[in-house]
């Protein structure tokens, strides 16, 4: 070879070179979908939304606690798109498509509504692209079908209802007279309906003294109020939220509902940042999970506490840590796929099989994908009460429920479990 | 007994949110012909004014008690603002087309004014629960209720009838009903009839705002949370008979107390129960209980 030609084709060599190493790291496209709008944003998906945003930015800069250090997924820089979940079942199938065909995402994390998370799983089947829930509820999603794309690193509700009515056993051994206001849409009803079933499992001798139902974003229960007072009622299972839960709180407490029956707040924890010390003392309160004030003291937690309360100047609340437990949830699968992939990049047959029956840490600590044949996460929860200490409102009298107590076992219908396993 | 009290105390509280809500939709109605979708976010507007004005007002520590002029004056300034911005920037460029196109303005309207808020204010709630608990409880019927409800049903009262007194005993309330006849002979005759619609628009605009300034105190203020009180108060204005001030009391009333009757009795029937009046009117009464008989220019 000429001397000449030397230097162009050693320039061209290196430019194939590092357009080749360029092609190894290609960024990780993962498509978010929470509420940004609506009445759902405050509460839960602007939360979820900075949940995602600052741990996108740590993997990327390397910046997580171990086991997580190591920088993206598998040294692939992630990257995230918004998508608003406002808009009914419908859109979301559409924004979904949009996902997957237009903006080429390697995942979906998302969905707060189990409306949604019902209608989006048989599409992410069709469309072939792992989905991961992260919040949604409803057992029915592996209970019903089983799908191979679809995952859910968040625990269904079927365990809020089951640890609130242990709680309530514990803390109120002697109570008789149980009601409850729910709103009246599927959230509600199934909240309300494992709850009714645990608490006549767990305590036989009690009575349902009212069931309220009232109409999602009513704002104002002044009747139901009365109704729950005139019940006599010892304990008061809701599984509001939002403003719904905030609105009772401000009109229930001053008329004496929350100091004359123990109030179950079933996702109270999110509304404890803003309401502070408006939510009374002995108030019960969940955050769907290890999450929040029940959150262990593990370096995943204090990294997230710390830097959302840096950046958002409010603490986490547990949407943050379900959205932060899904991304970890991925970073978990693709880096095992990788492992056993010989350090090559994984495609997603291979991170679909090393998520199926995973186990991994996050914020909550352990992460078990124990149901829906792999695909659904169980964990523990916790409830606790509320108590004011110089001017805070903190928790007290906290109460952990290891995974198994509180969830079915592998091939048993949550509903079919509450009704015959807990007596 | 106590329970039926009880349902009566619940009620009649509710009846007079309700037509708190609704009396400046059928109010606008009455005089424009125009069913103001918008009133739902102008509700909502009110809401969010209440909240930053009567914030703003205790966290600089002035007295607590000046926290109500800060709610009544938020919303005055939004139905001040606001309101003569819809009519005189929009609405008068369209008058004299079909109601189905007016209603269609105002839900553009609606929406452009929901995003308006959520850049405004964001998605986060705004609570300012204060004013709620300032004014202490009362005891009635073995149960405890804040007198901030009784002082609603006060405010609500005293917005009917004085809505009452210069619609009916007034020189400019005499006038108005010429223009709710006839715009045109009300014109020719030297009526101003642009000014009586501009002051109607306002007056329905303060009135909504000042629902939701009142309602504020009691909720955590939240988007969306006008869309669920345009529904109702169209609901109560339609039992009523829509443009009618009566009716809309009277709706309020009825519905009122049913709903509190079905959350103490049924309350598996409490959703349903508005929409069974509202279905029940509409299929014997379609005009509503108190509308009058139609007049129509041939």
């Amino acid at each position: 070879m000429s001397k000449k030609l030397i230097v162009p084709v050693a320039l061209s060599l290196a430019a194939i070179a590092a357009s080749a190493q360029a092609q190894e790291a290609p960024p990780f496209k993962i498509g978010v979908v929470t509420f940004l709008s609506g009445a759902p944003a405050g509460p839960f998906g602007v939360p979820a939304r900075n949940g995602a945003e600052l741990v996108a930015e740590a993997l990327n800069d390397g910046a997580m606690p171990a086991p997580y250090a190591t920088k993206g997924f598998g040294g692939r820089p992630i990257e995230l798109v918004f998508i608003d979940e406002a808009g009914g079942t419908t859109k979301q199938v559409s924004e979904y498509r949009n996902l997957v065909q237009r903006q080429n995402v390697d995942a979906v994390v998302g969905y707060i509504s189990s409306g949604d998370c019902l209608a989006i799983a048989p599409v992410a089947e069709e469309m072939r692209k792992l989905t991961v829930f992260f919040d949604c509820g409803t057992p029915r999603i592996f209970e019903d079908a089983s799908y191979k794309y679809v995952f859910r690193t968040g625990a269904t509700g079927t365990m809020d209802s089951v640890a609130a009515a242990m709680y309530v056993k514990e803390i109120k051994p002697n109570a008789t007279k149980i009601a409850g206001i729910n709103q009246n849409y599927a959230w509600g009803h199934d909240s309300w309906n494992d709850f009714e079933a645990a608490i006549k499992a767990l305590m036989p001798s009690v009575q349902i003294v009212t069931s309220q139902m009232p109409k999602f974003l009513a704002g104002q229960y002044g009747a139901e109020i009365s109704a729950l007072l005139t019940s006599g009622a010892e304990v008061v299972h809701s599984s509001f939220w939002g403003g719904d839960m905030e609105a009772l709180v401000l009109q229930g407490a001053p008329r004496g509902l929350f100091s004359k029956s123990t109030v179950v707040l079933t996702t109270g924890e999110t509304a404890l940042p803003k309401l502070n010390t408006r939510v009374p003392e002995g108030t019960v309160i969940g955050a769907r999970g290890p999450y929040g004030p029940f959150a262990p003291d593990n370096a995943i937690n204090q990294w997230l506490v710390k830097s959302y309360e840096d950046r958002y100047n409010v603490r986490p609340t547990y949407p943050a840590y379900k959205m932060t437990q899904a991304i970890l949830g991925i970073k978990a699968a693709y880096e095992k796929a990788q492992a056993a992939n010989g350090g090559k990049t994984p495609n997603q047959d291979q991170i679909i099989a090393s998520f199926e029956h995973l186990e991994f840490e996050g914020p909550g600590g352990t992460v078990r994908m124990a149901l829906g044949k792999g695909h659904q996460a169980v964990l523990g929860t916790a409830y606790g009460t509320v108590k004011h200490e110089n001017g805070q409102a903190v928790v007290t009298n906290v109460r952990y429920y290891p995974a198994e107590k509180v969830n079915p076992p592998e091939g048993v219908k949550s509903e079919d479990w509450v009704k015959t396993a807990l007596k | 007994m106590s329970a039926l009290l009880a349902v009566v105390v619940d009620g009649v509280i509710y009846a007079s949110w309700l037509f708190m809500i609704a009396v400046g939709l059928t109010l606008i109605y009455g005089v424009m012909k125009i069913l103001n979708i918008a009133h739902g976010s102008l509700y909502a507007l009110g809401a969010y004014g209440a909240a930053s004005l009567a914030g703003y007002w205790l966290s600089q520590g002035y007295a607590p008690f000046g926290s109500y002029a800060a709610l009544l004056a938020a919303a005055a300034l939004v139905g001040l603002i606001i309101g003569p911005l819809i009519e005189r920037g929009l609405l008068r460029f369209m008058y004299g087309r079909d109601e189905i196109i007016l209603l269609l303005v105002t839900y553009a309207v609606f929406l452009i004014l929901e995003d308006a808020i959520k850049l405004i204010w964001g998605v986060d709630p705004y609570i300012i629960s204060e004013p709620y608990g300032l004014l202490g409880i009362v005891e009635f019927a073995n149960l405890v209720y804040p007198t901030y409800s009784f002082m609603l049903i006060v405010v609500s009262l005293a917005v009917g009838v004085l809505l009452a007194w210069v619609l009916h005993r007034t020189r400019h309330g005499k006038l108005l009903a010429a223009v709710i006849h006839d715009r045109e002979v009300s014109q020719a005759m030297g009526v101003n009839v642009r000014r009586y619609y501009l002051a109607t628009f306002t007056a329905g605009a303060i009135l909504a705002a000042l629902g939701g300034a009142l309602t504020a105190p009691t909720v955590s203020v939240v988007p969306g949370m006008g869309v669920e009180v345009i529904v109702l108060a169209f609901a109560v204005v339609v039992i009523g008979g829509l443009g009618s001030l009566p009716g809309a009391a009277l709706g309020a009333l009825i519905v009122g107390l049913l709903r509190a009757a079905a959350v103490h009795y049924a309350p598996a029937l409490e959703l349903f129960s508005i929409y069974l009046v509202m279905a029940l009117v509409l299929a014997f009464r379609p005009q509503g209980l108190f509308a009058g008989e139609q007049v129509r220019t041939i």
